[in-house]
């Protein structure tokens, strides 16, 4: 109400304030700039990888996920994608039944055997195991691994095939590159993801629960049955999940050691395809529809992944709510 | 066990003793026992092989020509060094980081200091755990679609796969980051409103040098990560066998030659591949080395 001028020292600070004020909104603006970036970005994958997977889709219409045939090189070529989509089911199915078990195995290892100072050894080992890029693992895999497993197959799989209705699954041909290999190469590759998220559940299981059941008399394994596991299910099965959203998507070593073959049968040493990894051994020559079906096969991908890690959230989200 | 036919104070003080669990339930815990410490072999023997194969083949093939040397003209010839490799590689995940990392730590603010709970953070946070899982090959394809495909030859640079290591290691920073921020006590926030510290000169002075350390290991595990990745770079950086320090045109990265080497099986093609692994790795193993001695020296209070 004053209409009297005011000092020149409170003009002079009001207008710092009002500067900083502007200051403070731009810097605000900002960050939400920032933050809008991932839906920016997210959105701008859908869009570009579907409209240009379009003419694929097209021509092929939903035989695109059901076909088995995929012929680039004639002319119109035939793209199917249930080699793709079947082997990477399989493949990822495989890398979790040997990394589920030994990522629970090392989460229990970490959490409830190890002296203090193996733990620390071991988390970081598991660090260094995460670290490997995975192209490393492919090298290994297709210039050592690939090349001394037939023997060890065929010495596995010549007995087991003889087993009444277990013959496709383990009969031959043995090759190096072959479902079982590039599975047991994603299963190195998911190990420490799952065994990170199965270490942390099992770190909140309540003290007071594990010492309840020691009190009991029940032993180590009885206490992990009876507090650890019932108290972290829902965050493993989220762990696990997520891993196989890793598994699915990873390329680069399923690229090297998975054989690039035809099958689509539950066939442990038989050469088959992925997605991630037919995408990577063919985008270099494709041209027009060939490539719009390459890419089709990033969208089919994508979808499957996001859907696995959806899944996963919504389960680990649930238990955080519960527990 | 003649303590358990006995009776009085003596077989009570027995029965609590491990000897009186039954024999089925020893052995099974003895079971579970070794299940874990096969579980733990499954781990390290794998690794143990695979760093043992990097680091006796590679030795081999690395020393100071094949650091600084141009890839030879044929693949198969053991000639030449991986030098632009290691250029391209520094050239592109450093352009990535410039990139990923400012942009991370800005989400991250924005959804811990100014979205909190509010619905455009929460789909922001979302959306941020969805784009973590997607493939990296995903990213490439996307970049290829949107920025090498429209502009033909000229489209595929160290720019371009730049972009695509960026978009991966965007969502590894924002975590990183919120998490961190989250470890910051309100206390010292609301200590520098005290004071008439405006918000966003609170976040730049005191929220995010707390949380600096936290926030700089996160970030170097998203440059060992971007490092190590092949996929995004496949469709993205094109070909080239000359050094190049710049974004622009083509060039090429170790991960990318350990992938084409291993492809084409000639033994000049794998030794040259195991060296430029042991190089990667050890280069990945720094960054993260640094991440961890960074996130221990500073955690503690």
């Amino acid at each position: 109400m004053s209409t009297a001028p005011p000092a020149p020292a409170t003009g002079a600070s009001r207008l710092a304030r009002r500067g900083s004020r502007r200051g403070d909104d731009g810097f605000r603006l900002l960050t939400r700039l920032a933050g809008l970036t991932v839906l920016v970005i997210l959105g701008l994958i859908t869009w570009s990888i579907t409209r240009e997977a379009l003419p694929a889709f097209r021509q092929e219409g939903l035989g695109f996920l059901t076909n088995r045939r995929w012929v680039p090189n004639e002319s119109p070529g035939i793209f199917g994608a249930w080699t793709f989509i079947f082997g990477t089911f399989f493949v990822s199915l495989i890398a979790l039944v040997f990394a589920v078990p030994a990522s629970i195995g090392i989460a229990l290892f970490i959490t409830e055997l190890a002296p203090t100072r193996v733990r620390r050894v071991m988390t970081f080992v598991m660090d260094l195991l995460a670290a490997v890029p995975s192209v490393v693992f492919g090298l290994w895999g297709v210039s050592v691994l690939a090349i001394k497993a037939p023997d060890f197959y065929e010495a596995i799989g010549s007995p087991l095939s003889a087993i009444p209705g277990l013959g496709g699954v383990f009969g031959g041909p043995y090759n190096g590159k072959s479902f079982l290999t590039a599975g047991f190469i994603l299963a190195l590759m998911v190990t420490p993801i799952i065994t990170s998220i199965t270490r942390d559940v099992f770190d909140t299981t309540p003290r007071g629960q594990k010492e309840a059941a020691l009190a009991l008399g029940a032993t180590r394994w009885e206490m992990i049955r009876g507090a650890v596991f019932p108290h972290s299910r829902a965050g493993m099965i989220g762990g696990v999940l997520l891993g196989l959203g890793r598994a699915m998507g990873e390329t680069i070593a399923a690229a090297l050691v998975i054989g690039a073959g035809q099958s689509t049968g539950v066939r442990l040493f038989a050469s088959g395809d992925a997605l991630a990894a037919r995408i990577a051994n063919e985008f270099g020559e494709a041209e027009g529809t060939w490539r719009s079906a390459l890419i089709g096969l990033g969208v089919v991908l994508f979808a499957m992944t996001i859907l696995v890690n959806l899944a996963a959230t919504a389960v680990v989200s649930r238990a955080g709510r519960k527990g | 066990m003649a303590a358990t036919t006995a009776s009085g104070p003596a077989s009570e003080r027995a029965s609590i003793t491990r000897s009186s669990i039954s024999g089925g339930r020893r052995v099974r815990n003895g079971l579970a026992t070794m299940l874990i410490y096969l579980a733990v072999a499954f781990a390290l023997l794998p690794l143990a092989f695979v760093l043992y194969y990097v680091v006796s083949k590679g030795l081999g093939v690395v020393d100071v020509g094949f650091l600084t040397n141009e890839l030879p003209a044929q693949v198969r010839r053991a000639t030449g060094g991986i030098g632009p490799a290691i250029a391209g590689t520094l050239v592109i995940t450093g352009f990535a980081t410039l990139l990923a990392v400012p942009l991370g730590i800005l989400s991250a603010v924005y959804l811990h200091e100014y979205g909190g709970a509010s619905p455009l953070a929460s789909a922001v946070r979302f959306l941020s755990n969805v784009m973590a899982g997607v493939p990296s090959i995903v990213m490439g394809l996307f970049i290829f679609t949107i920025y090498v495909l429209p502009r033909g030859d000229k489209g595929s640079s160290g720019l371009a796969g730049g972009l695509a290591l960026a978009c991966l290691m965007l969502p590894i920073v924002i975590r990183a980051t919120e998490a961190m921020l989250r470890l910051v006590p309100g206390e010292l926030r609301e200590a520098a409103y005290a004071l008439g510290t405006s918000k966003s000169r609170t976040i730049l002075t005191v929220v995010l040098p707390a949380a600096l350390p936290g926030i700089t290991s996160g970030a170097l595990l998203a440059v060992a990560r971007a490092a190590g990745e092949t996929a995004p770079l496949l469709f993205t950086i094109g070909a080239a066998r000359q050094f190049n320090w710049t974004l622009g045109g083509p060039n090429t990265a170790l991960s990318a030659q350990i992938f084409s080497n291993a492809q084409t099986g000639f033994p000049a093609a794998l030794d040259r591949a195991w060296g430029a692994a042991l190089t990667l790795i050890i280069l990945v193993l720094a960054l993260s080395t640094v991440a961890r001695i960074v996130a221990a020296r500073f955690t503690v209070r």
